[in-house]
């Protein structure tokens, strides 16, 4: 418990270090002091969990924020939610930072990469362990921070420092609304401090209307998790290197949104209308996110978008109450989403940094560790048993099944899409001709030990993840949910599933069939998809997101450029300028006139003061009758 | 006595400087303004026990007196001018204004009266000093300015006084209400006097103090003046009016309207909050499309001393101390951002957005520390602007739900505008004038580093500002509650 205060403190080290003597310290001295960090937090999240003895542990580590009634310390909650992230943020963390030693070897920006990844771990770990909203809010904006520094990374390019920034600014839509809820939070409960604010809840003790501040919190979860319409930066943010993409853009920045709503279960149980509408949020994302994904032909914009499509289903979950179910989801997701991305790092390593995948294909015979982790990453997400994406897909339906069969049977259909372009990529990559340069051909190669090792360590989780929470019917112990119980309510998590029945059988028809299809029409048929100029109608539509970011730039974007255009060249210049301006020129223009009367004429002044003591006898005389 | 010190010891070194013209002005004047810093930091000690105090008469037959003291709120605010003023001192390094006697005169004869406006315990006195600081300012951006200084620092110099004069006509007013035969200008004195008045009184009272310190600060729709002259002003002096000036207007809500007019603040504070809001958002929206590096840091001033304004004006212990924690705060950002601004136009002659680009490939320093003040001024946490800006966002959210979500937009927009001026001007392709941009010299990172030091650190510990503040801050609301 002592040496708890190391797990994020280890990793600001690193940054510090790696950031402060960029670009004095030699490579590879620069990816050992950033890859300690995390591999030393994980052993001490690992023994934190070994020896968690299910009590809930508060550490304040000291006074941050105190005004009049208010106080905000930095305090740090060790319970069973924060050691399962704890552990899967240094876990799939330091596997990536060991990828990177490998995959980032020839970049100018080694040290400086390794000094943002360190930072992100920090961050995250304050936004899992903090025992308060705003501590929360902390890691909730760092990492923010450190997705915009590694998004425009490569900071030469403009396209990825554009992408760089919208990922922050869209995000910071969403923290304002996370900030309002904080507000409305201490309004009500005069503190933003997690356990006192649950206990005030589960005991009644509150006047306020929870559903607008789980609704708040929420918005704040739609810019981080990507949901519906906050969604559009995370297919942009794969402008970054692609270990960023796996582990902020996939395994664990992406997913905090549904950690946060887990940790407020007792508020967002209470607010069923919220979890309702964040159900409906997280299918419409979960299909249009999978239907993005049909037609993209970089290989990182469908792990992108299906990513996106993802986290819907995370938070579908979370709208039947199926906590559990979500986290379990949460959980190997980041393992094979992860191996996905690096498989897709490894395979644009060796084709020279094309993304392509019509450029692609028959890569099997010459990367061939890639290959196989990376068909393991696919039968995973595609939901096909006994691979861990089944299990918790399959826990995630059979709440939805119970919650509303409207909803089940379009999660079906977004399942059967995401097994469908997931073979679609994996054949076009892996099978067939090469279709790429001569050039790219001569270079192809498996990737270092480095990057593979990685690759087959997050294979085997993708693997056998599903034994985190195996169902009793496949022989487990439903691990996941025991541990989760003391922090979840009882309802929402579905019981045993009949695999004969509809409820059973549709997923894995959902997941074999459009596995088959794509085999055979990529596989077997051989096509390729069309080039960009090729395409039209509804395709085109989709292919180009629905037009969503366009239709940003018109609502959004230009608007508020003319906005400040205006402002500043009208009102401010014209309008209120000829205001201030026209009253100091009217007091020019008065002292012209005035200085007429100063004729010089003795009797004129005279006159005048005569005049002037007549009329102020007369005012103070009346005043003094008055009296 | 120290208070005393304090207050002259700078002015002192600013006239021998002006009368002499010493060959080595730099050095002299950096070392005062160091003496001068160490000094407020013994005084600010002093006062964290009990307020420190000092009083002589002035004009006795008028009941005014020369009297000057340290509470939580003034201590706040020498602290921030006995921090600044060096590292403005320092910005001069190695320029032909370094040894310039004049100019380096000019500003410590500013810190004086900047530091007598917040030391000032009578109102009379308060005014001088307000007035006062004009002078040196004036000469600074008439003397050293850029293009069309004269014209932009007339209109700047006539409009505050014309905001004064409100100022003034209304504090006669209450003053010829206070008892005794010689009346007194006292605070406190006024304070019980202003108590008496009828809320008509306190309303139009309310208005011509507020006009005065909102043309200061500057808010919505009184700002006309400030993108011009802190663009043309030298930078130096852009420093002394955003870092410190500026919070004379907010000092002066705090320390006059609050506690004066709790009738007029209730009649027509909205009023004025609204207003202020409507500059936060409009100076922020003005600012994304700003074509030249040192009016977007003004329109971003604008914004961010609109939420101060419209905090203070809720009242609350949250909106006062976010607003002090904030003025601090601003302060050390926006003394730091004008300097990165200055450093770019020293190497490539330009301010202008669009030319710039790529210079983190030359400078790797200039980067971080530009990116740290840059967080500190969009309140990222763990950044000293967080603090203060989440105070006040929860100040004003508090008081009108609507006002608060409204204000709560900054936080969007600070981030596009901000962003924007990071990425065209340290990423991207490097342009004609950034080619051969050369890396920072060791007096400019003297002033950088330091600074983005205490953005982080004040992010980390603003109890030691908030604490400070706090009861002081208490007090005062207790006697307008």
């Amino acid at each position: 418990m002592s040496l708890l205060f190391l797990i994020p403190l280890l990793p600001l080290l690193g940054f510090a270090i790696n950031g402060l003597a960029y670009p004095k310290i030699p490579k590879q001295i620069a990816g050992i002091i950033g890859t300690i960090p995390p591999l030393v937090a994980f052993a001490l999240s690992l023994q934190l969990f070994l020896n968690f003895d299910g009590q809930a542990q508060i550490l304040t580590i000291a006074e941050w924020i105190k005004v009049g009634s208010l106080e905000i310390p930095f305090a740090f909650q060790i319970d069973q939610l924060s050691i399962l992230m704890l552990l899967v943020i240094t876990g799939v963390g330091t596997l990536i930072h060991i990828y990177s030693i490998g995959y980032m070897a020839h970049d100018a920006g080694f040290g400086k990469f390794f000094a943002f990844l360190n930072l992100f771990i920090f961050f995250m770990l304050i936004l899992v362990l903090g025992a308060n909203f705003t501590v929360l809010f902390i890691g909730w904006e760092g990492v923010g921070l450190c997705s915009y520094l590694l998004i425009g990374f490569w900071n030469q390019k403009n396209s990825y420092g554009d992408a760089a920034r919208k990922a922050f600014i869209m995000n910071r839509i969403g923290d304002l609304g996370f900030l309002i809820g904080i507000f409305l939070l201490i309004q009500d409960f005069g503190t933003t401090d997690f356990q006192t604010i649950f206990a005030a809840i589960e005991s009644g003790d509150y006047t306020t209307d929870l559903s607008l501040i789980a609704f708040c919190l929420f918005i704040g979860a739609m810019g981080k998790s990507a949901q519906i319409p906050l969604f559009t930066w995370l297919p942009d943010a794969m402008a970054g290197p692609t270990p960023v993409s796996a582990l902020i853009h996939a395994a664990t920045m992406v997913t905090a949104g549904i950690y946060m709503v887990i940790r407020a279960n007792a508020l967002f149980e209470l607010s069923p209308e919220v979890l309702h509408f964040i159900g409906w949020i997280g299918l419409a994302t979960a299909l249009l996110g999978a239907a993005i994904g049909l037609f993209q032909n970089d290989i990182k914009k469908v792990l992108a978008y299906s990513t996106v499509s993802q986290l819907g289903y995370m938070f579908m979950g979370l709208g039947a109450s199926a906590y559990t179910a979500s986290f379990f989801h949460v959980m190997t997701h980041a393992f094979f989403k992860a191996l996905l991305f690096l498989g897709a790092g490894s395979v644009i390593h060796a084709m020279s940094d094309e993304q392509d995948i019509r450029r692609m294909g028959g890569l099997k015979s010459k990367m061939p560790i890639t290959f196989i982790t990376f068909m393991l990453g696919t039968i995973a997400i595609a939901g096909i048993p006994p691979f861990a994406g089944f299990f918790s897909k399959d826990e995630i339906l059979a709440s939805l099944y119970h919650h509303d069969p409207l909803m089940w049977g379009l999660a079906i259909l977004g399942s059967a899409l995401t097994s469908f372009y997931m073979f679609r990529v994996f054949i076009l990559t892996f099978y067939g001709e090469f279709r790429g340069t001569e050039k790219q051909a001569n270079h192809l190669h498996e990737s270092p030990l480095t990057m593979t090792l990685p690759l087959l360590i997050l294979a085997v989780f993708s693997v056998g993840g599903g034994l985190i929470n195996l169902p009793h019917f496949a022989g487990g112990n439903e691990f996941l949910a025991h541990w989760l119980a003391p922090l979840l309510p009882e309802a929402g998590e579905a019981g045993e599933v009949n695999f004969l029945s509809l409820e059973g059988g549709a997923p894995l028809l959902a997941a074999f069939l459009p596995a088959f299809l794509a085999i055979y029409l990529f596989g077997m048929q051989k096509s390729v998809p069309s080039e960009d100029t090729e395409i039209s109608g509804i395709q085109k539509v989709i292919y180009h997101k629905f037009y969503i970011d366009e239709l940003y730039e018109l609502l959004f974007v230009k608007p508020i450029a003319f906005l400040s255009n205006f402002f500043f060249q009208v009102i401010d210049f014209l309008v209120i300028d000829l205001f201030v301006e026209g009253l100091g020129r009217f007091v020019k223009y008065a002292s012209t006139e005035f200085r007429r009367a100063q004729t010089g004429n003795v009797g004129i002044y005279l006159f005048c003061m005569v005049a002037a003591i007549v009329v102020i006898l007369f005012v103070s005389l009346k005043s003094s009758i008055l009296h | 006595m120290y208070l005393l010190f304090i207050l002259l010891f700078p002015l002192l070194i600013g006239s021998a400087l002006l009368i002499f013209k010493p060959k080595n002005a730099f050095s002299i004047s950096l070392a005062a303004s160091i003496i001068e810093l160490a000094a407020t930091v013994f005084v600010l000690k002093e006062a964290s026990l009990s307020p420190v105090s000092f009083s002589a008469p002035w004009v006795a037959e008028a009941g005014l007196s020369f009297s000057l003291y340290v509470d939580g709120i003034s201590g706040v605010l020498i602290g921030l001018c006995a921090l600044l003023v060096p590292f403005i001192v320092a910005t001069t390094a190695n320029t032909d204004r370094a040894n310039k006697a004049q100019f380096q005169g000019l500003m410590l004869a500013m810190q004086t009266a900047l530091m007598g406006a917040f030391l000032a315990k009578d109102a009379f006195l308060f005014y001088f000093f307000f007035e006062a600081s004009l002078l040196p300012i004036y000469f600074l951006a008439a003397i050293y300015g850029g293009e069309n200084k004269n014209a932009i620092t007339f209109k700047f110099f006539v409009y505050t006084l014309f905001g004064s004069l409100f100022f003034l006509i209304a504090l006669v007013y209450v003053y010829l209400q206070t008892p005794g035969e010689f009346h007194s200008a006292d605070i406190e004195v006024l304070y019980q006097t202003a108590k008496g008045l009828s809320a008509d009184q306190q309303g139009y009272l309310f208005a011509a103090f507020f006009l005065a310190f909102a043309i200061k600060m500057p808010v919505f729709p009184f700002h006309t003046w400030q993108p011009d002259t802190y663009t043309v002003a030298p930078v130096q002096g852009t420093m002394l009016l955003s870092g410190i000036m500026l919070k004379m207007g907010t000092y002066g809500v705090i320390r006059f309207v609050l506690p004066m007019f709790p009738v007029g603040v209730a009649t027509w504070g909205l009023t004025a909050s609204v207003l202020s809001v409507i500059g936060v958002i409009y100076g922020s929206i003005i600012a994304i499309q700003q074509k030249d590096a040192k009016r977007l840091l003004a329109y971003s001033s604008f914004a961010h001393v609109g939420l101060m304004s419209a905090g203070i004006l809720t009242g609350s212990i949250e909106g006062i101390q976010g607003a002090l924690y904030q003025m601090v705060s601003h302060g050390i950002n926006i003394v730091g951002l004008f300097f990165v601004i200055e450093i770019i136009e020293r190497r490539t002659k330009s301010r202008e957005i669009a030319q710039l680009g790529g210079i983190t490939q030359f400078s790797y320093p200039l980067t971080v520390t530009f990116v740290i003040l840059s967080l500190g001024s969009v309140a990222l946490p763990l950044t000293n602007g967080f603090v203060g800006e989440f105070l006040l966002l929860k100040s004003v959210f508090d008081q009108n739900l609507t006002l608060g979500i409204i204000a709560g937009i900054t936080i969007i927009l600070g981030a596009v505008y901000t962003l924007r001026l990071i990425q065209k001007s340290m990423f991207g392709n490097v342009s004609r004038i950034t080619a051969d941009f050369a890396d920072l010299t060791g007096a400019e990172k003297a002033v950088l580093i330091p600074l983005s030091a205490l953005v982080i650190l004040g992010g980390i510990f603003p109890s030691t500002v908030l604490g400070f503040s706090e009861p002081a801050v208490q007090q005062l609301i207790q006697w307008f509650k």
